[in-house]
Parts: C-alpha cells; structure tokens; sequence
C-alpha cells in the first residue's frame, strides 16, 4: 500500500537551496487514549526520520506523540551533486518504511 | 469531538436566540455560493493545493492499488471491466448519487463501489469508513476534479431530492435546529473558531484535520447531526443518501475538489 509521498526537486544548480517535503502515512496513536472499556490503546508513533544524501545523512527529527497522524515534514538542503536522496521512518511496533527520490544538479 | 461540543454549545445559543436574525429559510443565491475551501486559513489551503503535502492523496493511492487488485470469488480486479479509471471514471462522481434502476432509488458512490464488489467480484461489501472503501471512493472521485457538479440533474431524482431537502430545512432534534439555520442563514458567521460554512460537499471523501483521517460526506453529516442532538441515520440510511443528493444538488455546477482538506 502507498506509505509516502515524497516531493524532491528532480533538477537544480548546483549551490541551489532546495526544499524537500514528505509525507508518511501512519496513525501516530499517542498512548495516552483508552478505549470505550476503559483500556489503553498503545503507543503506535513514529519514532525518528532521517535523510541521507549520497550516504550522507543531511537531516534528522525525533518525533513524538503530540505529532499529528500521517507527519508532514518539510527542510531545506544545498544540491551539491546528482545522485540519491534515501529517507527512513523508524517508530514503534517494528514500523519501518524506507523512500528514495533522485535529483541531478548541473 | 471538539467541533461537536461548539456545535452544541453554539446550538443552544441559536435555539436560545442569541445569534438568530431571520427565522425564515433563506436558500443562498448561486452567484454567492462558495466552497468550504475559501473560508480556509492560507496554510490549511497550501495543503489541499500541493498533491505531494494533502494526505488524501495517500487514500487515493491506496485506491490505485486496490483497483489493479484481483479479489473476490470472480477474482476480477475493477480494471479487468473498467479499465483505465482515467477516462471510464472520469466525471462520473459528479453525477453521484445517481439513480439505480434495480433498486428504484439513488446510491452512492460507496454504495455503487459495493454494488460491484457483490455483484461483479462476488466479494464481501467494504465497510462504511474502511480505509478500502475510502481510498476507492476517493481514486473514482479524483478522476472528476475540477469537472462541474451534475448530481441530481436526472429527472427520476427528483423526489429524492426533494426528500433531503426536506430533511435539511427541517427544525429538528433537542436543540430545534435545522441544517439551514446555520448553513444558509449564518453560513458567514462563526461557531467559536470554525466557519459554519455553506455545506457545499465539493471535495468529498475528504482529508479533515480535526479526523486526522479521510472521511466520507455521510461521517460529516453524522458529525453535525450529533451536534444538533438529532436522530443521526445509520451509515447507507436511504435519509443520509438523499441528503447527500440534495447537497450534490444545491452544489450544483461548482467543481469536484477530491481529495480536500478540511480544518
Ligand atoms: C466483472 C466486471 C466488473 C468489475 C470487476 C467491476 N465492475 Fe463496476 N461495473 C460493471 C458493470 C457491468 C457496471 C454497470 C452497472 C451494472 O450493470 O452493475 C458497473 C458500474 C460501475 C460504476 C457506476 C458507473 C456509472 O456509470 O454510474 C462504478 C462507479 C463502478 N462500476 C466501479 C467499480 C469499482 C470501483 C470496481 C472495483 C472495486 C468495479 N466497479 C468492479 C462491471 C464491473
Ligand atoms: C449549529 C450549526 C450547524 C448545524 C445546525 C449544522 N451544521 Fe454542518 N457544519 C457546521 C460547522 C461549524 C461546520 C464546519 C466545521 C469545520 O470545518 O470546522 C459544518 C460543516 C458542514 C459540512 C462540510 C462542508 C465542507 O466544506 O466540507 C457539511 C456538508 C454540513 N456541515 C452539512 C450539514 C447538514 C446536512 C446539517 C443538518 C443535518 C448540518 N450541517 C447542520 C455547523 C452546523
């Protein structure tokens, strides 16, 4: 099923500052909520997201509970050179979820 | 949860006559109309404006997925009879609800997505709200954004339109509230922080905020019934379609947002 959407400039010169935004779905359940029966619904969040650039991580956040369902996170990165962006999403009950986008910089 | 609060605080306020200038039903005129989208924050509005930031997208590429997918006795995917949803689907959710022939009264579009789960893929219907449902529901409808409102135009709708229309003027529920006191008569004022808004449901199934989730137009509908204290219908209620119709209807002309997004 469709997790991400993933918006990365697919041209740039080089030295542009250039905006990346994306999109994960997930419930982001905050642990605090209970049940008509009065049971705790666990935690279910998203833990971390990071981006590497070529290898190299360019950005990082921690997330927590007070973040809303499907987060929305948006940076700014400097296009240095063609290549790969490759993002992960890292949370609770083993959620991983990878996405990648290219770019190529003239 | 909050909304429904303020529209049942807002609402004894309006039975109380507080807030109430004309009692009388005024229908609003066509060049006044204006979608839930303009009364929206800029931020809320960059949101539905840009298909890599307005999570209804995800629904609808959930939707995609789900139409290419072989499923049921018949093991038939909707693109095995319908084919590219691009051209067989365009247009055609703003025709909807629309009259069924077989069973003498206006459905749907979930209720016509699950006429084919039963009848042509010899599969279990979707549940009202399910994330299956929701995401096909808004994949058949995107293909018509942007194209003009026609619902309610066939002459076999009529009485069924005239049915929600009824139940939309109609005072109602232990506030004694109908859904024209606000949508019509102070569709410009505000109940605490939210626009009432002129409940024209362009961008059905929709991305709410406060849901944070898609949503059909019969889950908005609920949620102001439970604000008025009414009767609120069952999910598919033949009451809830015809209201639907009738909206389509009043919206008449206006262009198909789906995906939108809503505060
Ligand atoms: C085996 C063929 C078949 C499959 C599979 C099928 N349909 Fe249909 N669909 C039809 C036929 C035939 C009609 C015309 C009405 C009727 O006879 O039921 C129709 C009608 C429709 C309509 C209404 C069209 C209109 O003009 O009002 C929609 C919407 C629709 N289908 C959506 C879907 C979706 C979504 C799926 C997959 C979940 C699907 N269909 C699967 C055969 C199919
Ligand atoms: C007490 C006032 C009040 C009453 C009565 C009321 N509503 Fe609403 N309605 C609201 C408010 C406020 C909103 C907007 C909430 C928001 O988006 O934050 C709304 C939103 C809507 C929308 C969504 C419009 C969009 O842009 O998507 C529809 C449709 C709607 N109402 C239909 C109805 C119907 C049908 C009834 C009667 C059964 C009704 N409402 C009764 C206050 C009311």
């Amino acid at each position: 099923m469709a997790s991400a959407l993933i918006n990365v400039p697919k041209k740039a010169k080089r030295g542009d500052i250039i905006e990346i935004k994306t999109l994960m779905s997930h419930i982001m359940e905050t642990g605090y909520r209970r049940t008509a029966t009065g049971e705790l619904v666990p935690r279910d969040i998203i833990t971390s997201f990071s981006c590497r650039y070529n290898g190299v991580e360019v950005f990082r956040a921690d997330l927590f509970p007070a973040i809303a369902a499907n987060p929305f996170i948006t940076f700014f990165t400097v296009a240095t050179e063609s290549g790969k962006f490759d993002f992960e999403w890292i949370g609770d009950q083993g959620f991983t979820e990878t996405a990648s986008a290219a770019i190529s910089v003239e | 949860m909050k909304l429904i609060r303020t529209i049942a605080v807002a609402g004894l306020l309006l039975a109380a006559g507080f807030a109430v200038p004309r009692l009388c039903a005024t229908e609003i005129p066509q060049a006044e109309r204006r979608s839930g989208y303009t009364f929206m924050s800029p931020d809320t509005k960059a949101i539905q404006d840009d298909d890599t930031a307005n999570p209804g997208m995800l629904w609808v590429l959930d939707g995609e997925a789900l139409w290419k997918r072989k499923t049921g006795t018949a093991d038939k995917a909707c693109a095995d009879c319908h084919e590219d949803a691009r051209a067989s689907m365009k247009g055609l959710a703003a025709r909807y609800p629309a009259y069924d022939k077989t069973l003498g009264r206006p459905v749907n579009l979930e209720q016509r997505i699950n006429l084919c789960r039963a009848q042509h893929q010899q599969a279990t219907p979707l549940p009202y709200e399910s994330r299956d449902l929701l995401a096909l529901t808004a994949f058949v409808a995107q293909q018509s954004r942007g194209m003009p409102i026609t619902a309610g135009a066939d002459p076999q709708l009529e009485p069924f339109v005239a049915k929600g229309r009824d139940t939309f003027m109609r005072r109602q529920g232990q506030l004694n509230l109908g859904c024209t006191n606000c949508h019509n008569d102070n569709w410009d004022k505000h109940l605490a922080g939210s626009a009432v808004t002129q409940a024209l449901p362009t961008g059905y199934p929709l991305y709410r905020l406060e849901w944070q989730s898609l949503g059909s137009l019969q889950r908005r509908l609920r949620n102001c019934m439970t604000g008025m204290r009414t009767q609120i219908y069952d999910y598919g209620a033949p009451e809830l379609v015809e209201l639907e119709l009738y909206l389509m209807s009043r919206a008449h002309d206006m262009p198909i947002e789906t995906p939108a997004v809503r505060p």
